[in-house]
């Protein structure tokens, strides 16, 4: 063990040349470091010898260290910043983002120019220019799910996952970085697809005749909502850890909400639960955000609540299991 | 500095490891070897926080391995090979996690240079060899320049000028004060590269000693001598001088002797004063594979039996004799190796002698009886051996 720097003269010369000797050797020395910090100002150090001084105990380990290797580089703790350029580099280079998110711009840009040539302007009468990239959300959304299941689930299937706790066995910072990574990408893409379908249906169909309903909220809200459908992927790929079993719960939660209420109208006793499901189904609720329903008063608003409580649900669901079960 | 103690993990009902303690200095490539399915892999994983051991713990530098505070900068690992996402290029995968310990970009260059990957370094790890994989895994073990590595079976797949390289890789790393942690079931490569040699069998400790003891405590050396086949008595005459001057003698079954606790020059000095010609005198000395053998033959989980091939033969007339058939050397036979030398007190192995502590209270230990199992092998007395003859 490298002996703690010890400030062991006389009384002499006091403090002055003291000071820089006792520091000086800190920061090569990590372990001795510590060892040497409760030693006090110069003056008051006792002139008996160094080694029983130590406050740690001299451990069988601490003696082994002592023709250690300790890498010239200074080691620094690391924090969410180092996961999310990591993150970030690993989404930017797999195909998989490539693909679901150009397959997600052509459904929403591409079905939204085809509605915006399709209509004229009396169409926007009741509804906000945004409308055209309804259609093509209500497709697309599916192409967010689908990444955010592999942001998590195709790590686990490659076994990368191992790799990665292993660099950073702060779990919870991994997913974490993983959940900001994507939600940023995923409102981003949204955002801006239907900011431009929204921009285009304005600019051909201003007329006097469409109505002049403000839409700067539906693109906020839809993209908040398939983003959100995404980060529940994400979690539920976390705690599924399997890319097929993930993306088919997620098209079980989106698209049986949708289908159930014609069955469970039959019955007076589940015609309720129908209803409330007809109501809060992934495609009545961007409906909703759309205004496109038949009530006017309906924006979205508390189908986006019970989406953020049903994401926070799985989002805590999963780094309460990331933590626990092994890789 | 590695060190475990009471390690334990249980799947279920099955326990992988058990009450396993043990410390890895620096300064010295340490094996790790057992049979498959021993928990060698579960124990690395442990190491690593991976997976939670149920009683004990295991430190690497005093931390447990998920308190420590930037991971890769002290421990690099390499587990498998193919643990990578094999749709992201190589210098990616290694990127995302040298930006995942703050270590700049330039030494992910550095180090595809180091295990000889830049030609490939922008191919997609979906197209690599084993062998490539494992330069992979290697290069992202060094990304951090680390105090501490473990390397699970990390010449699988290499060729051999990546064997030589992996052996002085350990070696150089080890030499400059490094810990190194390295599995294997390739014995000659072990007895090439490791110094040390931890040994488990069916989750336990079964040694934790440096090679050369692990070679003298679990194989005897022996010498062998063989008499005219001419004259059985000159072989009788000779076995009982050899001892009467304390050697042990075993007879073999084409007619030689191993000879143990006698050295060759004494051999030839008692066989000359007794009057017996010798045909062969030659050492015998025991390899690492050889002592490994005899000292894991109890714990072997997975054995091959002789392949009878009776599924594929025709159902023979009643009364017809089945052809005879020949063994095949090493299939299904237990006693292929050498018995383990048997000690007094019912210790198979050299054991180190301070016993761990005991994990919880109450734990019965469900492997009680297993590694005793070589014990039971017949074997006469060949303990001894004597110092000169190695």
């Amino acid at each position: 063990m490298t002996t703690p720097p010890t400030p062991q003269q006389p009384q002499a010369q006091p403090q002055q040349p003291q000071a820089p000797h006792t520091q000086a050797p800190q920061p090569q020395q990590a372990y001795a470091g510590a060892v040497a910090a409760p030693q006090g100002p110069p003056a008051t150090a006792p002139a008996a010898p160094p080694a029983p001084a130590a406050p740690a105990p001299p451990s069988a380990w601490q003696q082994a260290m002592s023709n250690a290797y300790t890498s010239p580089i200074p080691v620094k703790r690391t924090n969410l910043g180092h996961a999310l350029t990591s993150e970030w580099t690993k989404i930017k280079s797999v195909r998989s983002t490539v693909w679901t998110l150009s397959i997600f711009l052509i459904l929403v840009i591409g079905i939204g120019l085809l509605a915006v040539a399709n209509t004229q302007s009396d169409d926007y009468q009741d509804v906000p220019f945004t409308v055209p990239a309804f259609f093509g959300l209500m497709l697309g959304q599916i192409c967010l799910i689908t990444l955010g299941v592999l942001v998590t689930s195709s790590e686990y299937g490659t076994g990368m996952i191992r790799t990665t706790f292993t660099a950073s066995p702060q779990r919870h910072r991994v997913l974490a970085a993983k959940i900001l990574i994507f939600f940023t990408v995923a409102f981003v893409a949204s955002a801006g697809s239907i900011l431009l379908v929204g921009l285009m249906a304005s600019g051909a169909h201003s007329g006097p005749e469409a109505g002049d309903i403000p839409w700067g909220g539906t693109v906020f809200k839809g993209a908040l909502y398939v983003s959100l459908l995404g980060v529940l992927a994400l979690a539920v790929g976390s705690m599924l850890r399997h890319s097929a079993g993930a993306i088919t719960t997620m098209l079980g939660v989106v698209l049986v909400p949708a289908i159930l209420p014609g069955f469970l109208g039959i019955w007076d006793s589940t015609q309720k639960l129908g209803e409330k499901m007809a109501d809060y189904n992934a495609i009545n609720s961007l409906a909703k955000i759309f205004q496109i329903d038949d009530f006017d008063s309906a924006t979205g608003t508390s189908q986006l609540v019970l989406l953020i409580v049903l994401t926070a649900a799985a989002v805590v669901g999963a780094f309460a299991l990331l933590e626990k079960r092994d890789v | 500095m590695i060190e475990a103690v009471g390690l334990t993990k249980r799947y279920g009902a099955k326990t992988a490891v058990y009450n396993l303690s043990f410390q890895v200095r620096p300064g010295t490539v340490t094996g790790f070897l057992g049979p498959n399915g021993s928990g060698k892999s579960t124990t690395m994983r442990m190491i690593l926080g991976l997976d939670a051991p149920s009683h004990g713990q295991v430190t690497i530098g005093g931390y447990p391995y998920r308190k420590l505070p930037n991971a890769p900068r002290q421990v690099g690992a390499l587990l498998d090979a193919k643990a990578v996402h094999g749709g992201r290029h190589a210098r990616n995968h290694l990127l995302c996690l040298a930006q995942l310990s703050g270590i700049p970009a330039r030494r992910v260059d550095e180090v595809l240079g180091v295990v000889g990957l830049q030609e490939v370094a922008r191919k997609r790890s979906k197209g690599f060899s084993l062998g490539m994989g494992q330069r992979l895994g290697i290069a992202a073990a060094l990304l951090g320049d680390p105090q501490v590595l473990l390397f699970d079976e990390p010449v699988n797949g290499l060729d051999p000028e990546g064997i030589l390289w992996v052996r002085n890789l350990m070696k150089s790393l080890a030499a400059e004060g490094r810990t190194v942690f390295v599995s294997s079931h390739l014995m000659s490569e072990m007895a090439l590269t490791a110094e040390h040699l931890i040994v488990i069998g069916r989750g336990q400790l079964l040694a934790d000693m440096s090679v050369g003891d692990f070679i003298s405590a679990n194989s005897a050396d022996f010498a062998r001598v063989r008499t005219p086949d001419t004259d059985p008595q000159q072989r009788e005459k000779l076995t009982a001088a050899l001892t009467e001057a304390g050697g042990q003698v075993l007879p073999e079954q084409d007619g030689g002797l191993r000879v143990t606790g006698l050295p060759l020059p004494r051999i030839s000095d008692l066989a000359h004063g007794a009057d017996v010609r010798l045909w062969e005198l030659s050492p015998h000395q025991a390899s690492l594979e050889e002592a490994y053998m005899r000292m894991t033959q109890g714990a072997v989980d997975y054995r091959s039996t002789t392949d009878q091939r009776a599924g594929l033969q025709q159902q023979l007339p009643p009364g017809a004799v089945p052809q005879p058939q020949l063994p095949v050397p090493g299939q299904g036979q237990h006693g292929w190796y050498a018995p383990p030398p048997p000690q007094q007190g019912g210790q198979p192995f050299a054991m180190p002698q301070g016993a761990p502590a005991a994990p919880a209270p109450g734990d019965a230990n469900p492997y009680a009886a297993a590694p005793q199992a070589p014990a039971a092998a017949p074997s006469p007395e060949m303990t001894k051996r004597s110092e000169e003859s190695r």
